[in-house]
């Protein structure tokens, strides 16, 4: 319970909740400036908002569902590397603009940290403690990543402070767009490009390389897969790191347009849950319908009820969890990535 | 401090119900919160007696528990942990959001409420907490262990071996999980009407997801094997976190690693240790 424990992943407990829910808020902030018009002409901000919502919780989804499909393990940290990608991004993009540096580097730098992040703590994690929990219970799994995402909450907090970074440089070099008199930001587009980039590039990698096929057929049959001499240590770890990657990537996109705080990846880690299981656990296309349908849905709330929008991701997790326990797309035996 | 641990224990004792039949929650500080809620919301309707303010929350969160439990006992594993991290972040959002009815992320206030008539200063009602939650921890406790010894609590370790014989023997898994469900709530919300008496306002962070995740942790750190656990497990928290807060802030890291460290090295938790018969691990 967290009355104490959680005033130390957050600090200053009046500001607490509301810090962790002024996240949300804040995530969605750019996307208040369409508001003012008129609903019969907001179909193309509400579809753009949308679909920027929906990358966003797109890329730490996708990690989550990737590192479930092939390692069979649900990573209750992988929010806390979603948001340490953000901060790494964050203190980069600060450095460039403090040294006054071309700014069209913080592109870069968005990319840099996530690959940085990857390096470092996907090979660490995997070898230390996921590793160890191969074949063991699901509560043993949840517990272990749990201990972990406690750690790195307060290693994030250790190392970059209480205070929210905020650095909107790349965001504010691509500047904005007008669709039939509708001003949009050109940062949002970037973002739905490289969601649809990554379900591209993972289909790609699974279906059409090598690595790709030796994945699936460990996710397919493990035993099976050793036995024939593929090295599944090697496996694991490259689609760990993959997802760290992932996720890293989200929170450093993010950045430009929500800022990091702490309490950011215990947030992202419950959203990128909910569009997993939306989808199905394991389904990269599901993580990508199920964003599509939680981004609309928080987008869609803020636009009609305005106090519901925390609760909508959850509402549409319930609603289909209910109706088909294993996802959209999942199923209950045979486990695709 | 120790009613809180003892707060904590008695919601951990309702997650380590649910746990020996393998069944997960990363959702019971809904029924934690849902409770301490009550308590604020009845002392708002006038009511100011502490036993039908405990009486009355516990029920609600039984009540709350019988409802979300109907339909969450079909799942199991995964699912389950999810499902029930869904709806207490529904729960946990609505409270935050609701400001007009549960003052929002401020929370609400759990005033000091009169005992068989009596009223009492902060430091007397304080101390009165804790000798009764002590004698709550023990009574609750005997009971638990009796439930567990019974067949319907035997029955839940068989659910977590194999279920489909259970089935075949005529045992109503259905029946049997419910019923450890709706346990499990009202223990949960035990504790979180004794939390909120002790800290004295109730807030959404109550319900929050790593909420949940400590009262998991909790129940592991204990050990799930015998009833004293919980309570073991919520007392070296407590220990731990009043050491490691005189010592560093980093006081989630220090538990994060003792979590993995038991896990790895105790699978029976800190029950195992003293007791030597064959403890359920996980």
């Amino acid at each position: 319970m967290d009355f104490d424990a959680d005033a130390g992943v957050r600090e200053e407990p009046a500001e607490a909740g509301k810090l962790q829910l002024g996240n949300n808020s804040h995530q969605l902030a750019f996307f208040y400036h369409v508001r003012r018009k008129p609903m019969s002409n907001a179909i193309i901000p509400l579809l753009v908002d949308s679909l920027a919502s929906a990358a966003l919780i797109f890329f730490a989804a996708v990690g989550l569902t990737l590192v479930f499909s092939v390692l069979r393990v649900l990573n209750v940290a992988h929010g806390s590397l979603y948001s340490i990608g953000g901060y790494v991004a964050a203190s980069i993009c600060l450095f460039i603009a403090s040294r006054q540096l071309n700014p069209y580097l913080s592109f870069a730098a968005l990319f840099f940290s996530a690959v940085f992040v990857a390096v470092i703590f996907g090979p660490l994690i995997e070898r230390s403690l996921i590793r160890w929990t191969y074949g063991k219970s699901e509560a043993v799994q949840i517990l272990v990543t749990f201990g972990l995402f406690l750690i790195l909450e307060d290693l994030q907090r250790m190392t970059f402070g209480v205070q929210s970074f905020y650095e909107d440089a790349p965001m504010r070099l691509l500047g904005t767009s007008s669709i039939g008199g509708i001003v949009y930001l050109n940062y949002q587009i970037a973002l739905i490009a490289m969601a649809l980039l990554v379900v591209i590039g993972l289909r790609l990698l699974i279906n059409h390389t090598r690595l790709g096929r030796l994945t699936t057929a460990v996710v397919t049959d493990r035993e099976m897969a050793q036995s024939i001499g593929i090295d599944t240590n090697k496996i694991f770890i490259l689609a760990f790191s993959l997802g760290v990657f992932l996720a890293a990537l989200g929170g450093a996109l993010a950045t430009p347009t929500s800022g990091v705080a702490p309490g950011l990846g215990a947030d992202t880690m419950v959203l990128a849950f909910a569009v997993a299981a939306i989808g199905g656990l394991g389904q990269i296309e599901g993580a990508a319908v199920a964003s599509l349908i939680v981004g609309l849905a928080r987008v869609l709330a803020i636009y009609l009820a305005p106090s519901l929008d925390a609760v909508a991701p959850y509402l549409a997790m319930l609603a289909v969890l209910l109706i088909r326990p294993y996802g959209l797309f999942g199923s209950m035996t045979a486990r695709r990535i | 401090m120790l009613t809180l641990a003892i707060a904590k224990g008695l919601a951990a004792l309702g997650v380590a119900v649910l746990l020996r039949s393998g069944l997960i929650s990363i959702g019971h500080a809904m029924f934690f919160a849902a409770s301490a809620y009550g308590v604020a919301f009845l002392a708002r309707a006038g009511v100011n007696d502490f036993g039908g303010l405990l009486v009355l929350s516990v029920l609600a969160a039984a009540l709350v528990g019988a409802a979300v439990g109907s339909f969450l006992v079909r799942y199991r594993a995964i699912f389950f942990a999810m499902l029930n991290l869904a709806v207490s972040m529904v729960f946990f959002a609505l409270c935050a959001k609701l400001y007009g009815v549960t003052g929002g992320t401020d929370g609400m206030p759990i005033p000091i409420p009169g005992m068989f008539g009596v009223a009492m200063a902060e430091p007397v009602f304080k101390s009165v907490l804790f000798y009764l939650s002590l004698s709550l921890m023990v009574l609750v406790g005997i009971a638990v262990q009796r439930y567990l010894n019974s067949p319907l609590g035997q029955a839940l370790s068989a659910v977590h071996t194999n279920e489909i014989r259970l089935e075949y023997l005529g045992i109503p898994v259905w029946a049997v999980l419910l019923v450890a469900y709706v346990i499990s709530a009202a223990l949960a919300g035990l504790g979180g009407a004794i939390a909120g008496f002790a800290i004295g306002r109730v807030a959404p962070d109550f319900a929050f997801w790593t909420a949940s995740g400590h009262l998991v942790l909790v129940a592991v750190l204990g050990g799930i094997g015998g009833v004293p656990g919980a309570f073991l497990g919520a007392l070296f928290l407590e220990l731990l976190h009043s050491v490691a807060a005189s010592v560093t802030d980093a006081w989630n890291l220090i538990v994060g690693m003792a979590l993995i460290i038991v896990i790895m090295f105790m699978p029976q938790g800190f029950y195992g240790l003293f007791s030597r018969k064959e403890a359920s691990s996980l």
